[in-house]
């Protein structure tokens, strides 16, 4: 997949992230190559998997996960000219209101998230639903890597290496009805571990629910991912299982998944039911149309340090247009945003 | 000057706060956006010292202590230079100092354009805060710094507007400055109570 790169004239050498930051590319293709030459020696390929990306956190990998992990496809979609965010800072820095309305907040208490057993309902205008333990609904796919930039309706922007798998593969198995016209997702709902959900104040109304068109959850960007930075899901970033739709803002992208539903109207989604004309239904990354409450024609890239704040301009539709744009034509992106 | 030590260490306080947490942005402690940290941090720091300014008053009624009144004017200050942080941390790191769009914010942002009138209502207090205006404008003066309240209703209604999902925090602040304001009603002032002291000289 090609990305367009900036014009050199839009990056200002100022803002360029210091080198210890990131993974250069090089590197990456080094680590990956040498991940690959070890991944076809049947046990050395999951010790080698450890040191894919810098200073990673080891997890607790599920069974099933470290299973599939040896035949993932690597950086099968990739962004050229792109640093990939620290991961210390994609799972120090997270919105995730079930754990606190702080960025600090989910890291601090994610941890009581129990993510094994975990069981998913398909259901609503599907040919198969049923109840999955995750790990049987997992088994017919295979992982693959996907970096993909994400774009948080709050103005600042990472780029995440995600290990998932297509939507559409799992609407294939399902077999969604002729009825079927949008995809329903529901995060968990445990008050007992997710202290977000016992706050007085909140203004959600649990459980957390977003929504896609069908031929949007169709689209070959959109996933289901389980894992990041080569290794499980951390529990602030959505673990076991969550969605990651690239050309739309954060919001979208629901985390810990239990229920997935075919429906045939416009499901009501959380942040559209709380403040209707400040997200919408579609929340397409779009520099164009603002946030009422802030702009969108630029983003901070994290990470932006104090010295050397890294603002930088959105992309339409994320800079996925070339993949996604016919999804809207004859659509008003003003009307519909 | 009375109480030097005490107008020292509130000095000394108020200086404490933004060093540190340039040194924590520095040592990378603040994670990955420590820009909007600082951002949030200055307002709600200004927010905090509005607050103690306006509780000097009535902690000066309780307690007949004189040296509450000493140092109301030295908080009010910083309330005011850590908004002039604020909104300078906020031209540089979240809009990168792209003038052009800080027009448009003023212009189409509502929390932006409440904020902007708050700080223009601590700016005309904090020129004014010196014993020459006090003398120039007598009277006037007084009713001029009663604009305070309104900055309070701005700065709150500012805070009120970013809130995006859990009002816990903003609740706790409002809640204190509604008492605070409330306290100067007439009828509620004339029954606060003198604690301690009375009669002291002051």
């Amino acid at each position: 997949m090609l990305i367009k790169l900036p014009r050199s004239s839009d990056c200002k050498s100022s803002e360029i992230t210091p080198e210890s930051f990131y993974l250069s590319r090089r590197k990456l293709l080094g680590a990956s190559l040498a991940g690959a030459a070890l991944g076809a020696l049947p046990r050395l390929g999951a010790a080698a998997e450890v040191s894919r990306y810098a200073d990673v956190e080891a997890g607790s990998a599920p069974g099933w996960f470290s299973d599939k992990l040896g035949a993932t496809r690597w950086q099968a979609v990739t962004v050229s000219g792109e640093a990939i965010t620290p991961f210390k800072d994609a799972t120090h820095y997270n919105n995730f209101y079930e754990f606190g309305p702080d960025k600090g907040d989910p890291a601090a208490n994610a941890g009581s998230l129990k993510t094994e057993p975990w069981s998913l309902v398909v259901d609503g205008e599907v040919a198969k639903p049923g109840r999955y333990a995750l790990e049987d609904f997992v088994k017919p796919y295979q992982l693959e890597e996907r970096i993909y930039r994400l774009r948080c309706v709050e103005a600042w922007s990472m780029v995440i290496p995600w290990l998932g798998f297509p939507l559409a593969e799992v609407l294939k198995q399902v077999e969604p009805t002729s009825k079927a016209r949008y995809i329903r997702f529901e995060t968990l709902e445990d008050p007992k571990r997710m202290p977000g959900q016992r706050s007085g104040f909140a203004l959600i109304d649990w459980p957390y629910v977003e929504g896609l068109r069908l031929d949007e959850a169709m689209n070959p960007l959109a996933i289901l991912a389980v894992g990041m930075y080569g290794r499980e899901l951390a529990n602030q970033n959505g673990a076991p299982l969550r969605l990651v739709v690239p050309w739309k803002y954060g919001f979208k992208s629901i985390k810990s998944i239990v229920r997935i539903s075919l429906v045939a109207e416009q499901p009501a989604t959380t942040w559209q039911g709380l403040a209707p004309d400040e997200y919408g239904f579609y929340a397409n990354v779009n520099p164009t149309v603002d946030h009422p409450r802030w702009t969108q024609a630029r983003e901070r890239r994290l990470p932006s340090g104090l010295f050397s704040p890294n603002v930088r301009d959105t992309l339409m539709f994320n800079g996925y247009a070339d993949e996604v744009a016919s999804l809207y034509t004859g659509l008003d992106l003003r009307k519909n945003y | 000057m009375r109480y030097p030590w005490l107008r020292l260490a509130i000095f000394v306080i108020g200086c404490l706060f933004p060093v540190w947490w340039l040194y924590e942005a520095a040592m990378g402690l603040l994670g990955p956006d420590p820009g909007k940290i600082m951002v949030d941090r200055l307002g709600l720091g200004a927010l905090v010292f509005l607050l103690i300014t306006l509780s000097m008053t009535p902690l000066q009624r309780l307690t007949g202590w004189a040296g509450w009144i000493v140092v109301r004017r030295q908080l009010g200050l910083w309330c005011f230079a850590y908004i002039v942080l604020h909104l300078t941390a906020y031209l540089v790191f979240i809009l990168g100092l792209d003038w052009g769009q800080f027009g448009v914010e003023l212009r189409k942002r509502p929390y932006i354009i409440v904020g902007a009138l708050g700080f223009l209502g601590l700016l005309a207090l904090a020129v004014t805060s010196n014993r020459y205006s006090q003398r120039r404008l007598g009277a006037r003066w007084k009713k001029l710094h009663r604009l305070v309240y309104v900055i309070l209703g701005l700065g709150l209604l500012h805070f009120l507007w970013i809130v995006r999902s859990d009002l816990k925090e903003w609740a706790v602040y409002a809640a204190i400055g509604v008492f605070l304001l409330v306290l100067r009603i007439p009828p509620v002032w004339r029954r606060v109570p003198r604690l301690v002291g009375r009669g002291r000289a002051a």
